[in-house]
């Protein structure tokens, strides 16, 4: 049975109740409902086209761009419902940022692929206090040693690894306090996504971190919590030494061990 | 059914060869038929300019006959400083210039000699006296326009007399060809010895920043509406399959469109620039929505998400990302319109800017002329001075159109991305 809250004893951040999302006629994700907090990385996992994705796309409402999606159900970001009628999706972004499956820098230069968020929010005034913000971001996200010297080159010339690591930094850039990744190391060969990782566990504790993998180390590595996903319904949810060792769900411990997925 | 056996090694290495003798033959075919294609296309394109420049060189031409006129001989009673008080063309007209051209023109080719140049060649005269006043006191040689019999006559036509008067007024070096620098200034005239293209140059200048300051921004923006924020629904699709065949309507149809509609509502704006411009932007339109909207489909949705994904709004998504990426191909689809519409001749007959206009416009709403129509009327003349004046500014013609396009691809590269 679908557990949640009470194994925390710290405030969410994020309260998801009985979310459910259509494709038109297709139910992508039944009555999922799940506390993210900010001091733990939260970890999604499950079989491809299992709705783990789809449920994290509906935590900053990058569904509204589908034609024909639909969503119900309750989603609070600190006891705001964020679906609600009047909800101005564009802040809501600035408070939950993203980072994509596959890395994705704006043809444009490395600084501006930082600054670009800080700069529509209009989070920095100043060209002074925005090369502050570039600086910071990049240090964060691991590359200011990298790229400090080319800051002006195209984001797009950097490996697969750095250019992910840039999206991160443009993700921090707005200064948020949730970070959705979809399987963010998916496309990065082994190296850069022990740096991702690595990342992952620094930037723990200030942000909310949500990652979507398909990678069960990953998971492993990475997060104190983790939710299994299975044909569109969230199996099990718990603390991720629990799930990985001592799964309650039949069809969790299947798919640990590798029996289908 | 049997299985077959299976194929000796000899066997399958003998099929392989052959197939691939095959492969490679039809590769080079494939090859050659694609050199072929390019080399033709580059040799009608060398002979189209080829013949043009050939023909057309002559047009920038104009023969003219050497007339010595003594300006000191106390004929014209004026000073330097009056020719500013007026036209200076009017007041050496009402001084007597064109009299005493007349009578240097007798005196130095005899009775016949004022029809050796066109009517009013001492207009030519006066300009050039304008332009230097210091003139009004010498003895100067002007080079004055000749008549169409003379021009004719060097060319190698007409008739016996007139060709014998021509070689010998040849011979002797007071009938030339020489670079005329009026092709370039004045309006269309009667006698293809005092045409001029500004006239049409400038409409069509006029004419096609009109189309492109209407059909640009409405082109882009219903693009843009239509790819990025329309609901795909019946009435998307309906607009979407009447933009398609807008682009394909013959253009004189549109001619009849701006015939009713804008000269409906505008009728004083006949033959003007203005009336023509909205009525190429009709027909450009649709083609720069559909590169346009081609173009914004192949921006890859991972830079929306990403854009989105920082909090973008929408509005911030087109113009900060998207535009900007599929600029290079709206251009492409801009400079075919463009250039379609500038070649068009069609449409503006039926709005009227087929009618003789001797003076350049000087706004948009004044009467006006434009290359290709310039063009049409000009081959349509009997006096075949005409033909190379037709060449001419077909040269001229295609130079705008190699100059509108250059500074597109200009701006197309400035913009291109690489990913």
């Amino acid at each position: 049975m679908t557990t949640y809250h009470e194994l925390d004893p710290v405030e969410a951040k994020i309260s998801a109740r009985d979310v459910s999302v259509f494709y038109g006629e297709k139910q992508a994700l039944d009555a999922v409902s799940i506390d993210i907090a900010t001091e733990y990385v939260t970890a999604f996992i499950g079989p491809s086209g299992c709705g783990k994705s789809t449920f994290l796309r509906t935590l900053n409402r990058m569904n509204d761009t589908i034609a024909n999606a639909r969503v119900e159900g309750e989603i609070k970001l600190d006891g705001e419902d964020i679906y609600r009628s009047g909800m101005d999706v564009v802040q809501l972004r600035a408070r939950v940022g993203m980072v994509f499956q596959k890395p994705n820098p704006f043809p444009k230069s490395i600084y501006e692929n930082v600054a670009y968020g800080p700069r529509i929010h209009g989070l920095a005034s100043g060209k002074g206090e925005l090369d502050g913000i570039v600086e910071r971001s990049l240090k964060r996200a691991g590359l200011w040693e990298e790229v400090k010297d080319r800051l002006a080159d195209s984001g797009t010339a950097l490996s697969g690894g750095q250019q992910q690591r840039l999206c991160i930094a443009r993700a921090i850039a707005v200064d948020p306090e949730v970070i959705l990744m979809d399987e963010p190391c998916s496309a990065l060969d082994p190296i850069a996504t022990a740096k991702i990782e690595e990342l992952i566990s620094e930037l723990k504790g200030n942000y909310a971190i949500v990652i979507v993998t398909h990678s069960m180390q990953q998971a492993a590595r990475v997060s104190q919590r983790t939710a299994f996903f299975h044909l569109g319904k969230m199996v099990e949810y718990g603390k991720t030494s629990d799930i990985f060792t001592a799964p309650r769900e039949e069809r969790t411990k299947d798919y640990i061990t590798g029996r289908y997925g | 059914m049997t299985e077959p056996a299976p194929l000796a090694p000899a066997d399958k290495q003998a099929r392989l060869a052959a197939r691939l003798r095959q492969r490679h033959r039809s590769d080079q075919l494939f090859r050659l038929a694609g050199m072929a294609a390019v080399a033709f296309a580059g040799l009608v394109l060398a002979f189209l300019l080829f013949t043009m420049t050939a023909n057309g060189i002559g047009g920038f031409q104009r023969a003219e006959l050497k007339v010595p006129v003594n300006l000191a001989n106390g004929v014209i009673q004026l000073d330097p400083s009056q020719l500013a008080a007026g036209d200076p063309v009017t007041v050496l007209e009402s001084a007597g210039l064109p009299a005493l051209v007349d009578s240097e023109l007798e005196r130095a080719y005899g009775k016949d000699g004022p029809r050796l140049v066109i009517d009013g060649a001492w207009r030519e005269a006066a300009r050039r006296i304008a332009r230097d006043p210091a003139r009004l006191n010498q003895q100067v040689d002007f080079w004055l326009p000749a008549s169409n019999d003379m021009a004719g006559a060097l060319r190698g036509e007409g008739t016996p007399a007139e060709l014998a008067q021509g070689k010998a007024l040849a011979q002797s070096g007071v009938l030339a060809r020489h670079f005329d620098g009026g092709f370039l200034s004045p309006g269309d005239a009667t006698s293809p010895q005092e045409v001029g293209i500004w006239g049409a140059l400038k409409g069509s200048i006029l004419t096609m920043l009109v189309t492109l300051a209407l059909a640009f921004p409405i082109g882009v923006l219903s693009a843009v509406y239509l790819e990025e924020y329309a609901p795909r629904n019946r009435w998307t699709d309906l607009i979407e399959v009447s933009i398609n065949n807008l682009a394909a309507v013959p253009s004189i149809i549109f001619g009849l469109l701006g015939l009713a509609v804008f000269l409906g509502l505008f009728p004083n704006w006949r033959s003007a620039p203005l009336i023509g411009g909205m009525t190429l932007a009709l027909m450009t339109m649709p083609v720069i929505v559909i590169s346009g909207r081609n173009a914004i489909k192949a921006v890859p949705p991972s830079i929306r998400d990403a854009a989105l994904g920082i909090g973008a709004s929408r509005i911030q998504v087109v113009f900060h990302h998207v535009l900007p990426l599929a600029l290079p191909g709206i251009l492409t689809g801009t400079i075919i319109g463009m250039a379609r519409a500038l070649g068009e001749t069609a449409p503006l007959l039926m709005i009227g800017m087929r009618a003789f206009v001797a003076a350049p416009p000087d706004g948009l709403t004044s009467p006006s002329s434009v290359l290709p129509v310039q063009i049409f009327l000009w081959s349509d003349e009997i006096d075949r001075g005409f033909v190379e004046r037709t060449s001419a500014a077909i040269i001229v013609l295609l130079l705008f159109l190699l100059a509108m396009n250059s500074l597109a691809i200009t701006l197309r590269n400035r913009f291109e991305k690489r990913w």
